[in-house]
This record gives C-alpha cells, structure tokens and sequence, in this order.
C-alpha cells in the first residue's frame, strides 16, 4: 500500500472509530445528570435505575474513547510528522488546554463511577457536573485545530521554519465559532438520539420499565432541542464555506460552473473529470437562495480552481448529502414525537421502531458530517500550506499499523456493543465493582 | 530560566509523573498477570479496586506529555515519531488493548470464559506497554532508534520492572492487612532486587556497545542522580522490610524521579541525541510562553481537581454501602 494511503487509511479509521465514543463523552454525561438529578429532586427510583443504567455505558464508552484518543495524540506524529514538525509550535495551544479539559473529565468521571458509596447523594450528582461542562469543553479545543486546518493563520514560514507565531490568533482562526458550535450540537444531537433510539428499541420489543421510558422521554428532549439549533448552524456553515472555502462549497453541492440561478443539486452521480452529476435532482435556484436569499446570487464553482486543487469531490457531495439527508430526517421525526408527547397522547407502536431508526441516522449525519470537513479540505492538510501527501510518515510498516489498528478497532466495537446490549439486558452486570468497596486509589 | 529550559522541565515532569502514575497502572497489569497461589483472584481483586477510579486519570499524563512534546518540541516529535514507529506502535496497541480489557472485565465479570481471555488480555498488554515505551527510551537515548538493539530491548525490560516495583510499593498501602497485602510486600522487597538486576544488564551493554551513551553517563553530576536512585531502591527494601506501608511510595518515587532525570540529565543538552538539541527542537518563543502559561492556568484546575479524586478514594468506605 503507498506509504500516503496507509497513513490516511488509518488516519481515517481512528477518527471514524473515535468520533463516536468522542461525542457520545460528550453528550453522555448530560443525560446521566439530568437523569441523577430528577432522581434526586423526584425520589422516583425510575430516574435512579435510569442514571445507574446510562452511568455504566458512559463508563465503557468513555474508557474506550480515552484509549482511542490516546492513539490519536500520538498518530498525529507517526502519520504526520511533517505536518506536526510545523503545525505543532502553532496549534499546541488549543490540544495543550484539551489536555487540562480531558484529564478534568477522567478525574471527575473517576469520582463519579467509583463515588457512589463515598459522598452524600448530591455531592454525588455535583461531581458529574464538571464532566458535562469539560467534555464539550475539550471537544471544542480540538475543533479549533481543525478549524485551523482549513484556515492556517497566525504564524509565518521563513526559510523552511515557523516564525512569528501568535498562537492566539491561530487558535481562533476564522471558522472557529462555526466548527466548533456545528460539532458540539452534532455530539448532542447523536448522544440524544442515540440514547433514545436505544430506549426505543427496547420499548418496541416490549420493555415497559420505567425507567427506559423516562430514558426515552429525557433523551428525546435533548434531541429535540439539539437538532433545530444543529439546522441553523448548519446554515450558517455553509454559508460561511460559500464565502471563505468556495471550493470546499462547490464540491458539497457538486457545483462546476460559476453562476447566479444555481440550483440545488441533491445526489445523483458525480463524474468530476466530465464536470458534471448525472441524475441530480436539481431544485431550480435552490442553491442561490439558501447562499444568498435571492436568485441572483453567484455561486462559486470547482471550474474556478485548478484541478489539482479540486478536493474529493463525489466524496464530499456524497457525504454533504448523506448529513443533511439524515438530519432533516431527525428534526421531522423529533417534531414528531413531541407532537404526541406535548398533548399527552400515547405513542403509536409505529413509533418505537421509527424512533429506533434516529440512532443509525445520527451516527451516519455524524460521520457524514466530519467527513464533509475532511474530503473537502482535500488535497490539503493546512489549506493552502501543505498538502496531505508531503505529510505522511515515510516511516516503513505503516501498512501494517493500518491493518492491525482496523483489526483492534473492529473487535473493541464488537465488545463494546455487546456489553453495552448486556447492561441493557442484565441490569446487574458490572454492580460488582463500583458499587464495591474499594481500599483505596493508586 | 528560559523559556526552553521551563518547557524542558515541563517535559520532564510529564514523563515523571507519567512514570509513577501511568507505571503504577502497568505494574497492578502485571501483578494482574503474575497473580498465582490460592490467593490469585483475592490479589487482582485488590488490584482492580485500587487502579478503577484512576486509571483513567494516570494514562492523561502520556498525553500531556505528547502534547507538551509537540507544542515545544515539534522538531524533535516529528524526527522521534519516524524513528520510534514501530516500538510506539506497538507500545500503543498494548495500551489501548489494556485500558479496554480492564473495563470490559468490570462489567463481564459474571461470564467467566470472556472475563478469563479479558484477564489475560490485560496482562499481557500491561506487559507489553511500558516495555516498548521502555524500549522506544532506551532507542532514542542510544541515539539510533536503534529499536532492535540489545541495549533499547534491556531498557524495556527494565522499564517492566520498574512499573511492577511501583505497583507492589503502591499497593502496600492501598490494601488493607492480611495475607494479599503481605503477598505484596514480599514482592515489593524481591521486585526492587529484580530492578537492580534488570539495571545491570542495560549498564553491562552500554559498556559493552554503546561508547557515546557510557560517556554520558560519566558526567559527575549524571553519576550523583544515579547514584541517588540507586540508594532510594535500598531504601524502599527497608522501609517495606520493616514494615512500613506508606514510607516506601515516597522511596520509589524518589526513585523514579532520579532514574528519569538521570535519563534527561545525561542527553541534556540534546532532546535526541547527535541530532537535536532542545533548543535546535523548539518552537518560537512566543509559543513556548504561551503553553507555559496555558500549563499554569490548567494547573489551577487540574491540582485540587486530582487531589479531590485521591483523598476521596483514600477514605475507608462508609459501611455498609448504601444501595
């Protein structure tokens, strides 16, 4: 396998896997404090057994979240020396304050896992405060390296080396507020549905606890909150690539000719060397007004750039597609069922199994979503500064490494998911431990 | 001090704590590994209760120490990750793969086929985590990357036995008395001689092969530190002989303190050695001041942040546990 492709592949198959336990430690833990704190306020042990149930997943989530986040720290040089040789100096700023933000959820989750028999109920609720706070806290430090990565500012290359870095103004590149507000909402959006849909399966197969359906109730709430807010800023991105990363636009709307009366093109199959997307739907001067909000908007096309510096195109549109596909979706159906629930009506069964869809869609608008960011960037690592292939490792057996590490991740998945299926099942699997009593700390 | 020398120190406290902390956690894996006798399954259950609440928070400190590398040293980290590839590859899937197994065991303990693989799963890569860290040390001190080489594999070895020390050390005081906790103090004393012996065989190659790195080490004030953790080992074995529970985690981490920065002291002034010097790696100052003041600001969240989490655990539980 060439040396740039190993080092992508596997690139690309950690942030996939790790994305997931990334927003899931994001969104997670509100859940689990609402859950403790209704339990708190209420008494109702529904909420308790709920907090307890969702608790035990957000251990094993964020267990393989942090060991998958520890390869990434140290991929960031095994696959991308050149790129950390320069970039590091001027984005260590933001992954330095991650580092705080992180060892702050690993404390308080620590506390909060194993304190049960420690402290005072509500000392107990407050320790999972500031994991609610740190992990979006420390996802969005890492959002604004990305954020950087489409826009690099802040420093100056002179003879080969980095010179007059502000690490300030790198860290608040122009797209930070909306990358980082559009990936947060994204972590809440899958958290909430993601729960939900768990619930909702269970409710569909004929568990009627309590608590699954105060689970499904709390994480549609937060669902359905997150996703109108993700819609909006979702717009707002797109608009701002429109302006500022034209190229990345045009490859997310599969756009070739620059024009005003752009319509909106929606799939189809894109063939980048013949400039066109055969079979589109097209929504006649759809684009132009969602840019602009007049038909005479002009919208930027890839014919406007270099082919060399066309990012993956039928990628890109695929996955902008496949996003805004899944996260319409979840807003009708999230409209949906508080449609029933605001007026108190019962759910019909045909609820259950559409709601236990939203969990599928949101892990697909989520991987979608990042990989709008990652193949329109494309051929670049740092827009305009260096490109992904004069960044790779030359280092031998990275080949490998990406067979191995795809190996590892498909069995973690794979226990994971059946574990968390167990303590669905069997709410009595891991009490022994946390509930136990333990001597003492390391 | 400048502002490279501060960053150095940084860099050195991470691996440091990195070394107590995160060696601790490789160590219980170890025991986990080693547990024999009647007492097998009392012994990791000792283990999993002590490193449970704090795994987690003992493995952020290799993080902070990549990012303290890449931050002020982005030279040296892009040059060492081309180099170290394959000892920190490997060094990696042992940690990943134990971090899970430890969780997955807690909440499979019940199926006993899944938990068994499980424990045997984390032994082996709590073994082989710290000894190719300890190798990818050893490879880049030899300064070769020579990762293969006899002198970069006795530093693995010894980087094993180092954490299993602070471990048994650790657990002293972490397990209540009785006989699991007397299993551990008995290891404590052999496994502190099983150092000095696994530190031999390192000494014994470089004077054999590696000429640069001897001479290094021939630096008086190099010879002091060393000489400091050599004493420190003796220390642990009496304390812990005479019974002491809490006295000897001080020994071994003084101990690992002087090993480490023997270590540092010895490549100074190279962050790689015969090719980068820390200020050939840095960043530009402007940089460096503002990691150094992040690391402040974090710290006035970090420090009472960890001392809650272990003076909570260090309490006896209230009995009996409320369900």
């Amino acid at each position: 396998m060439d040396h740039v492709i190993a080092a992508r592949a596997q690139m690309g198959t950690s942030l996939a896997f790790h994305i997931v336990f990334a927003a899931l430690g994001v969104g997670l833990p509100l859940l689990v404090f609402i859950a403790d704190g209704l339990h708190l306020r209420t008494g109702n042990d529904a909420y308790g057994k709920l907090a307890r149930s969702w608790a035990k997943g957000m251990a094993i989530l964020f267990a393989v979240g942090a060991v998958s986040g520890t390869i990434l720290s140290f991929e960031l040089g095994l696959l991308w020396p050149t790129f950390m040789k320069y970039a590091g100096a001027i984005v260590g700023l933001p992954f330095s304050l991650e580092g705080f933000a992180f060892f702050i959820e690993a404390i308080f989750i620590g506390l909060y896992l194993y304190g049960r028999d420690r402290m005072s109920p509500r000392a107990h609720w407050l320790t999972a405060l500031p994991i609610v706070i740190s992990g979006p806290v420390s996802a969005g430090f890492v959002t604004l390296v990305n954020a950087w990565m489409q826009d690099p500012t802040g420093f100056r290359i002179d003879h080969g080396r980095v010179v007059d870095v502000q690490p300030l103004v790198a860290m608040f590149s122009k797209p930070w507020a909306t990358e980082v507000v559009h990936t947060t909402l994204a972590a809440y959006v899958f958290s909430g549905f993601g729960a939900a849909a768990i619930c909702a399966y269970a409710l569909w197969r004929g568990d009627r606890r309590a608590q699954v359906v105060a689970g499904l109730r709390i994480a549609m709430t937060v669902a359905l909150i997150a996703i109108p807010l993700q819609i909006l800023s979702g717009d707002v991105s797109a608009r701002f690539d429109a302006g500022d990363e034209p190229e990345k636009f045009a490859a997310m709307e599969s756009r070739f000719v620059t024009g005003d009366r752009a319509p909106l093109t929606i799939g189809g199959i894109v063939e980048p060397d013949q400039h066109r997307d055969v079979g589109a739907i097209e929504i006649p001067l759809g684009l132009s007004f969602l840019v602009g909000g007049t038909p005479t908007t002009v919208v930027k096309g890839l014919d406007d750039f270099a082919r060399a510096d066309w990012p993956l195109v039928a990628a890109t549109h695929y996955a902008f597609d496949s996003m805004v596909g899944c996260g319409s979706t979840l807003f009708v159906i999230a409209l949906a069922w508080f449609a029933y629930t605001v007026r108190r009506k019962p759910l019909p069964k045909i609820a259950f199994p559409i709601l236990a869809i939203t969990g599928p869609l949101a892990l697909i608008a989520l991987e979608a979503g990042w990989s709008v960011t990652e193949f329109g960037r494309q051929p670049w690592i740092a827009r305009g500064v260096l490109k992904t292939s004069d960044a790779a490792t030359v280092a031998p057996g990275t080949d490998i490494a990406f067979y191995g590490f795809s190996l590892i991740y498909v069995l973690l998945g794979a226990v994971c998911w059946w574990l968390l299926r167990r303590i669905d099942r069997h709410p009595g699997a891991g009490d022994r431990l946390p509930a136990g009593a333990s001597p003492a700390a390391t | 001090m400048t502002p490279v020398e501060g960053a150095g120190l940084v860099a050195l406290l991470a691996v440091v704590l990195y070394a107590i902390f995160g060696g601790a956690d490789f160590g219980g894996g170890v025991w986990d590994f080693l547990a024999t006798g009647p007492r097998a399954s009392d012994q990791r259950d000792a283990i999993t209760h002590a490193i449970g609440p704090v795994w987690e928070a003992n493995h952020v400190w290799l993080i902070f120490a990549v990012v303290v590398l890449f931050t002020c040293f982005p030279i040296a980290f892009a040059d060492l990750s081309v180099g170290l590839f394959p000892p920190l590859t490997i060094a990696l899937v042992g940690i990943v793969l134990r971090g899970a197994a430890f969780v997955f065991r807690n909440y499979a303990a019940d199926e006993a086929q899944f938990a068994q693989t499980l424990t045997l799963i984390f032994g082996v890569s709590s073994l082989i985590a710290p000894f190719f860290l300890g190798d990818a040390a050893g490879s880049l001190a030899s300064g070769r990357y020579a990762w293969l080489s006899p002198f970069a594999l006795s530093i693995g070895l010894f980087g094993v036995v180092l954490c299993a020390q602070v471990a048994a050390v650790f657990l002293l005081s972490e397990v209540p008395s009785g006989p699991v906790h007397d299993d551990f103090r008995r290891r404590a004393i052999r496994v502190t001689l099983a150092l000095w012996l696994a530190g031999l065989i390192p000494a014994t190659i470089a004077f054999l092969s590696e000429p640069r790195l001897l001479a290094a080490f021939e630096r008086p004030y190099v010879i002091a530190i060393v000489t400091v953790a050599m004493l420190a080992g003796i220390l642990v074995m009496i304390l812990a002989a005479r019974g002491a529970n809490n006295a000897p985690r001080y020994a071994v981490g003084l101990e690992t303190i002087a090993i480490l920065a023997a270590w540092f002291a010895a490549q100074a002034p190279d962050i790689v050695p015969g090719r980068y010097t820390y200020t050939d790696a840095a960043s530009p100052t402007s940089t460096i001041v503002a990691f150094l003041v992040a690391v402040a600001c974090g710290a006035v969240f970090l420090i009472p942040s960890l001392v809650l989490l272990f003076a909570i655990f260090k309490r006896p539980v209230p009995a009996p546990p409320p369900r």
